[in-house]
């Protein structure tokens, strides 16, 4: 079986896989470099290793203890955010942040040290992690946490798999009295407008996100501004229901290239535009499709065809510029006339995580998904990386197949802190490309 | 009254599926594998999900000899048995069975005697107690031999023969016997098969699997396609069957 990253690009020569069977066991030998592998959610190539052995942990899902007063679980890394969900929602308790797709394991959030629609309320993935096992290819085993090896805690935190296999962790969960989100979508005709939201959303809600029409026909950036909190517990509905399990459509083959092209993905994000008539719309919803839209159609990436996509993830400070970035970069994408399917901003907070190579920053990010236009796109991309690095920003490596050498260590300049924790034996197609 | 279950070949992937479900549920569960480390993580796990109770009981399950202390002792701790789930097994490898009458043996053993040991033990307590459901772990590939699996597809064959038996042997003392007809399952037994569109997932066919318990159903295809495929592949007449490269 191909372990492909979700992107479908790159692709990836002569990679072995295997599991790892049981926590209390050690890494297989293997004569080259290995990397450790979960739901192979990351969307370019940190989760692939050409002529190396893939080490799964998905057979590591167990839970190991739960605390009902503290909230704080642990758990094997290969325990996915859905099984969290599906186990601790009815019993009132929820993920202190969790990524756009619940489809990762725990050992993969703290790799990527991902983030969510709370940033700015909560911090990273890494701010609730209060320690977790690091199992090195010599054997040795590193209980790390805040006090406890904390530089090691620090390099695994966002550290992209490379310092060690992380057997179990303990994340501090948030209580809920309901899994229901009082939503409200505003839309907005221009990127100040976006900002403005932003700010005046960030004290009452709990999660904003925006989604923009970057081809749109007008000079202004349109898009809808999304906030919402968790929910008081209804009357009229079960107050703690989790997702359903095993009820997702699914994307069965790879889909013809030619499925996504600008004139399909323009008509798309016109429709989504216009989908509510008012300019704000309020609703209850339930978690599911207020942070996970995409969970519900498995293998959604096929849709892009088999020459896959890529995802392109900035953060750029804008408190100096006020967005003169941001706005250069829609203008690149725009001359481009190459479409973005999806395009999401989201301002980020001030909360630091403790991980040395973590992407975020205060400042607002962006992400677009381009299906593989051919060399044009990168291109394009690398013009989108001078604007990033002229602004001081960062791209999110969890989500890159392509940055080059020099971006890559002019936005992490923290590297030489965090190169002494790579374990030896470890690698990724993506190390050995920024490095 | 919480449900009392008792799973045997309690490590394998789709049996701790099905382990979770009922942990959900507040269940009572027995455990029994051969690895008491592997086994005392499941039961952790399962306390975790909300299991009222777990043991576990760590055993060679072909030692048939030792099954009616392990089936007595099952009964005993949880003082019955609603459900007992038999998920053990191996795939074995036709290749080496082709020359190797000791590896034909084995998975005959596993895959069937052991089986059919166990269902004897099970079917004598829970006769006196009267009610309980027994699910058993077969295969499609029991449906028909093949040249590419059928000494695997024969043990199978007999545990599919027997349940039947037995269903209709259990029958006036209220007893359920289920009999499970698994397709592909991606599991670390089939880890180095190349997966496709009809591979299934543990945790979909774990949740068939408790669903088809709790209806009370007596043979059932997971997933329900292969009722279907299954049909097929036994409508193909011999002349013709024997030519096949299936």
């Amino acid at each position: 079986m191909q372990h492909l990253s979700w992107g479908n690009y790159p692709q990836v020569n002569k990679q072995e896989f295997k599991n790892l069977p049981s926590s209390a066991m050690n890494l297989p030998s293997f004569p080259g470099k290995i990397l450790p592998r979960g739901l192979g959610r990351s969307y370019g190539d940190s989760c692939l290793l050409s002529h190396g052995l893939l080490v799964g942990n998905l057979l590591l899902n167990h839970l190991i203890d739960f605390d009902k007063n503290t909230g704080v679980l642990r758990c094997e890394s290969g325990v996915t955010l859905a099984e969290i969900l599906e186990t601790f929602v009815p019993r009132g308790w929820f993920l202190p942040v969790t990524p756009g797709t619940k489809f990762v394991t725990v050992g993969g959030a703290i790799a990527n040290d991902v983030h969510g629609k709370n940033h700015h309320a909560s911090g990273n993935w890494g701010n609730h992690i209060l320690r977790f096992e690091l199992l090195r290819s010599t054997g040795e085993r590193i209980i790390c946490s805040p006090t406890e090896n904390s530089d090691f805690f620090s390099a695994t935190i966002g550290g992209l798999g490379l310092t060690g296999f992380i057997t179990w962790a303990e994340i501090r969960l948030k209580k809920i009295t309901s899994s229901w989100i009082d939503q409200e979508q505003i839309r907005f005709n221009r990127l100040d407008e976006f900002f403005q939201l932003s700010e005046d959303s960030e004290k009452d809600f709990e999660y904003t996100v925006a989604w923009v029409d970057c081809l749109g026909n007008s000079d202004q950036l349109k898009g809808i501004f999304i906030r919402g909190n968790h929910s008081a517990p209804p009357t009229n509905k079960t107050p703690l229901v989790t997702h359903r399990a095993g009820q997702f459509k699914n994307v069965p083959l790879f889909l013809p290239n030619i499925t996504l092209n600008p004139f399909t993905i323009n008509t798309f994000n016109w429709i989504y535009y216009h989908k509510n008539l008012r300019k704000k719309h309020r609703s209850i919803t339930h978690y599911d499709p207020f942070f996970y839209p995409l969970d519900s159609i498995l293998n959604w990436n096929r849709i892009y065809g088999k020459r896959g996509f890529l995802q392109y993830q900035c953060v750029v400070p804008y408190t100096q510029d006020s967005g003169q970035a941001i706005s250069e970069i829609f203008r690149i994408i725009k001359k481009s006339n190459m479409g973005s399917f999806l395009a999401v901003l989201k301002t980020f907070g001030s909360i630091s995580s403790p991980g040395i190579l973590s992407f975020p920053m205060p400042g607002v990010t962006l992400a677009l998904d381009f299906p593989y236009y051919g060399p044009t796109l990168l291109s394009m991309l690398t013009s989108c990386d001078e604007v990033v690095r002229s602004a001081h920003g960062r791209v999110y490596p969890a989500k890159d197949a392509r940055m080059s050498r020099e971006s890559f260590q002019a936005f992490y300049p923290q590297l030489s802190a965090f190169k002494p924790f790579i374990d030896p034996s470890f690698e990724s197609d993506f190390w050995r490309r920024v490095l | 009254m919480n449900k009392k279950v008792l799973i045997i070949g309690g490590t394998s992937a789709i049996a701790q599926e099905v382990a979770k479900i009922y942990a959900l549920e507040k269940a009572e569960i027995y455990l029994v594998g051969r690895n008491t480390e592997h086994l005392s993580i499941i039961a952790q796990d399962l306390r975790v999900r909300g299991a009222q109770e777990t043991y576990t009981h760590a055993m060679d399950l072909n030692q048939t000899s030792e099954h009616p202390t392990m089936i007595q002792s099952a009964f005993e701790k949880m003082g019955k048995v609603d459900v007992a789930l038999i998920a053990h097994g191996i795939l074995g490898s036709q290749e080496i069975a082709d020359h190797s009458p000791e590896h034909v043996v084995e998975i005959i053993n596993t895959n069937f005697v052991s089986y059919a040991s166990l269902l004897t033990c099970i079917s004598t307590s829970m006769k006196t107690q009267k009610h309980g459901s027994i699910a058993v772990i077969s295969s499609v590939a029991g449906d028909r031999g093949k040249q590419s699996n059928f000494v695997y597809g024969a043990a199978q064959a007999g545990k599919s023969t027997f349940t039947d038996g037995l269903r209709n042997r259990l029958f006036p003392y209220g007893i359920h016997v289920l009999t499970l007809k698994l397709g592909f399952v991606d599991t670390p037994m089939t880890a180095n098969f190349k997966k496709g569109l009809l591979w299934a997932q543990p945790k979909s066919v774990a949740q068939n699997i408790a669903s088809a318990i709790d209806k009370k159903k007596n043979i059932v295809y997971i997933p329900f396609f292969w009722r279907w495929i299954m049909l097929i592949i036994t409508s193909i007449p011999e002349f013709l069957f024997k030519k096949l490269k299936l």
